[in-house]
């Protein structure tokens, strides 16, 4: 391929970047047509499958009579506490795991047979031992969002280059001041993907976990409407839990993209 | 005799065989000494020189600096890497002073000191500038003014300008000698380049591999300022490539 074309096609890609918001006001048009068509096309009832403008209507009403905003903020409120727990106690055990070699070994095998498990097959056990009400929903995130956070500590340690550690040791730099000086922000790029990663799981299991054992929350909401055969409730709820598990990955993305800047790995 | 090198070996098991990187080498090194380290790749330069800093110690054999028996790194002494080692995630001068952090340094005189050689490296312009926004050659500066600030008695270099481009290195090798006349630093400083270890050594250790060894260590008596293109410079050079094509052993010190 010759310079010339390989040029041309960067300048293509910088412009399809560019245009990203036409692509995505366009993708939205498109499942919105797409939606609408299916309701004109089939003879599905509205009450079963909400049309998008009854959607809109359901999503006002539940706006307004403050509705949502009670389920949103126990979901967030449940997410916070879970994920933020989940994510400290991942960081510490990833450093210490990642930084012992033997100590990582022994857990390993047992973290790999844990790990494919769903979060959601424990409930019966979790529900036993905490209860109803905001405890499982929290236990639910805290088990989705440890494994990749502390695998990827473990891993962001383990890969720390050898140089590193030879600059700490020339300069004195002692055993525990090492972890954050130099181990923490070393591995920091890694834990970060890896919270990145986290994070869109956890908000998945946060509706299942609400689903099953909670009394508010945007996942109850689902069980609550359904229940009431409030179809458009529903498809609005449905549609907000996406909206924020959106607005929070690409926060987190850019944080990411940010850390990854800031320490010289990508441009 | 300031660093004392006696009879030292090396062996590292590869694959259940044993494998010989260092075999039986003695060198004693002045204080205030530059030493070049020089022979082609897998010689055991890199392995002689992290013995000698402490940080893997060899198989065989003893090494004393300053009578005392060398197990560990010292914070008195500091090493200079090919790439650099500088932590991305601190801007320069925080880099720079990383090397009084675990000093009894107060944090104002901490910053003067690391000012202070930055700006000896040319560099007093980029305090607040991520390492990765500068070039291979401002990054090795940047290492450099991090080792003189802490104010070592030696300071190892393994093949430091290696990575970067010719004119850059001549630069950085002036720069290197200029800093050495000035404060007198015991050098010890690994190149696979006849004509760095020329310009720069008081004395050139010769390694050849397999096992690597010792050739032979010679004295180079071109005075303080070197001239790249005399003729005297021209049959040191010759001399040492003569060195490496002889196939006997020669343990002597040679002369010119
Ligand atoms: N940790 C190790 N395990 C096994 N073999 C090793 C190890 N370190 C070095 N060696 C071997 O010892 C020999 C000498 O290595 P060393 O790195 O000292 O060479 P060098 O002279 O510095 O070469 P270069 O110019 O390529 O850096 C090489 O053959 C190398 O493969
Ligand atoms: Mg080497």
């Amino acid at each position: 391929m010759s310079v010339s074309s390989i040029a041309g096609r960067a300048r293509k890609f910088a412009g399809r970047q560019g245009k990203a918001w036409f692509f995505n006001v366009c993708s939205v048009l498109l499942l919105l047509l797409l939606w609408q068509l299916i309701i004109v096309c089939t003879d599905v009832s509205s009450a079963l499958f909400p049309s998008p403008f009854q959607t809109w209507r359901a999503f006002l009403e539940i706006l307004n009579n403050g509705t949502l905003f009670d389920h949103f903020i126990s979901s967030m409120y449940r997410f916070a506490v879970g994920f933020f727990v989940s994510v400290s106690v991942a960081v510490v055990f990833g450093l210490v795991f990642g930084w012992i070699d033997w100590l990582f070994r022994l857990v390993n095998p047992v973290l790999q047979i844990l790990r494919p498990i769903s979060p959601i097959a424990w409930m019966p056990f979790i529900v036993l031992a905490f209860g109803i009400g905001d405890a499982p929903a929290v236990v639910i995130i805290f088990l989705a969002g440890f494994f990749p956070v502390f695998l990827s500590t473990v891993a962001g340690v383990r890969n720390i280059p050898d140089i590193y550690f030879r600059v700490s040791a020339s300069f004195g730099v002692g055993p525990v001041e090492i972890f954050w000086k130099v181990i923490f922000p070393a591995a920091f790029p890694q834990i970060t993907s890896g919270i990145h990663l986290a994070l869109g799981t956890a908000w998945v299991f946060l509706v299942c976990g609400e689903m099953v054992g909670a009394q508010s929350g945007l996942g109850y909401l689902i069980i609550d409407a359904r229940n009431n055969l409030r179809y458009d409730i529903l498809m609005t709820d449905i549609i907000v839990i996406g909206i924020i598990g959106f607005i929070m990955d690409s926060a987190l993305g850019k944080f990411e993209k940010f850390i990854l800047k800031k320490w010289g790995i990508s441009e | 005799m300031y660093i004392n090198i006696d009879n030292v070996s090396k062996r590292f098991t590869r694959k259940g065989k044993e494998f010989t990187a260092l075999d039986n080498v003695s060198l004693t090194i002045e204080r205030g000494e530059f030493i070049c380290l020089l022979g082609p790749s897998g010689c055991g330069k890199s392995t002689l020189l992290n013995a000698i800093a402490g940080f893997e110690p060899p198989t065989e054999g003893s090494i004393t600096i300053d009578g005392l028996d060398v197990r560990k790194p010292s914070s008195r002494n500091v090493t200079i890497f090919q790439n650099y080692g500088l932590l991305p995630w601190r801007n320069v001068l925080r880099n720079v002073e990383l090397a009084l952090e675990s000093r009894n340094v107060s944090r104002t005189e901490r910053t003067s000191r690391a000012k202070k050689y930055l700006e000896m490296v040319g560099l007093g312009n980029f305090l607040d500038v991520s390492p990765h926004q500068l070039s291979g050659g401002m990054q090795q500066r940047v290492a450099i003014a991090r080792a003189l600030t802490a104010e070592p008695d030696i300071i190892f270099m393994d093949e430091p300008f290696g990575a970067l481009d010719a004119i850059t290195r001549l630069k950085l090798q002036d720069d290197i000698l200029q800093i050495q006349r000035k404060q007198k630093k015991t050098i010890i400083f690994v190149t696979h380049d006849i004509e760095e270890a020329v310009y720069l050594a008081d004395r050139v250790v010769v390694m050849t591999p397999n096992p690597g060894k010792v050739k032979s260590v010679m004295k180079i008596e071109l005075g303080p300022s070197r001239d790249r293109t005399s003729e005297d410079f021209f049959r040191t050079r010759e001399k040492i490539f003569e060195i490496f094509n002889m196939t006997q052993h020669y343990d002597i010190e040679y002369t010119i």
